[in-house]
């Protein structure tokens, strides 16, 4: 068992490599499939030193559910900027820093919270604080800066920390 | 049948010129450094989307063969739009920013991109901020 999780370090890097590969590859031919496991072993074998501590997921159901609100969420974000740029004065319009206070820990779950930050309504993720406790968030239109934070508290972290934590 | 894959290709097409327009537009309209960045993360992002979506499914109606090269193209574009977005908000945070302008950052007192220790400049570093 030891020696098995030596040589597959990340089980499911493994599975994902191989799939990335044979999409590269673009065919289901028996030759993609045995190239692309070739390098799902490898490459998490030869890169295991540099990624100490990885993360284990805990939900996989949460993680789908996850995928599937934030590509709603980027569908709604772009026609929300889209009507903030083409209808609305650039005097009206309000930006505004939020810093928002991470419960999440571990840097993995930050990155993916502030990739889906970035990519969702009107947000994008500027900075992280120095000891990494908060993201520094600017909004393209907030009335109401306090409103953003607890959406992205609650939409985006809860579930994140569901699946991470 | 073709002719309604046909439209839907085409629909996907007009959407993603659409949002592909959105994005160039705020780029030219939004007045702030940080608000231009809005609109290239995300406009462009159904914009590509969409053209991605009409690739797959000409390839499927019109050509009848699966394609799913699209969805790495995809898969790509978000994991580096939000990387690139990041070092355009931190290049923007050195050049104007201050710990003042900013809000705090709670408990650590400070952003991280101003984390840095003081050092003098010398002639050469300063050609290369200017």
């Amino acid at each position: 068992m030891k020696l098995l999780r030596r040589i597959f370090p990340h089980p499911h890097m493994t599975l994902l490599l191989t799939l990335v590969w044979m999409l590269l590859a673009n065919s289901l031919s028996l030759n993609s499939l045995i190239f692309g496991l070739f390098l799902g072993v490898v490459i998490p074998f030869v890169t295991q030193p540099y990624w100490p501590d990885q993360p284990k997921l805990r939900n996989w159901l949460m993680v789908i559910e996850y995928i599937l609100v934030v590509l709603y969420d980027i569908v709604v974000a772009n026609i929300v900027v889209a009507r903030i740029i083409l209808f609305k004065r650039d005097q009206d319009r309000q930006p505004a820093w939020v810093c928002v206070p991470l419960d999440l820990r571990t840097p993995e779950a930050i990155t993916v919270l502030a990739g889906t930050i970035t990519m969702t309504p009107g947000t994008v993720t500027a900075d992280l604080s120095a000891e990494g406790h908060n993201l520094l968030v600017h909004c393209l239109d907030a009335s109401d800066p306090d409103a953003v934070r607890d959406e992205i508290k609650q939409r985006y972290e809860r579930r994140l920390k569901e699946i991470f934590e | 049948m073709e002719t309604a894959f046909e439209a839907l290709i085409a629909f996907f097409l007009i959407v993603s010129g659409i949002f592909g327009f959105v994005g160039s537009f705020g780029l030219l309209k939004l007045r702030d450094a940080m608000s231009r960045l809005h609109a290239p993360t995300k406009a462009t992002t159904l914009g590509v989307g969409g053209v991605l979506l009409a690739s797959i499914f000409h390839s499927i109606a019109i050509e009848h063969h699966l394609s799913l090269h699209e969805l790495l193209i995809t898969l790509f574009l978000f994991l580096t739009a939000p990387v690139t977005a990041h070092f355009i908000a931190k290049a923007h945070i050195h050049m104007s920013e201050t710990p003042e302008t900013l809000p705090g950052a709670e408990q650590d007192g400070i952003w991280a991109t101003h984390d840095v220790p003081v050092v003098e400049k010398t002639e050469g570093d300063k050609d290369s901020t200017a």
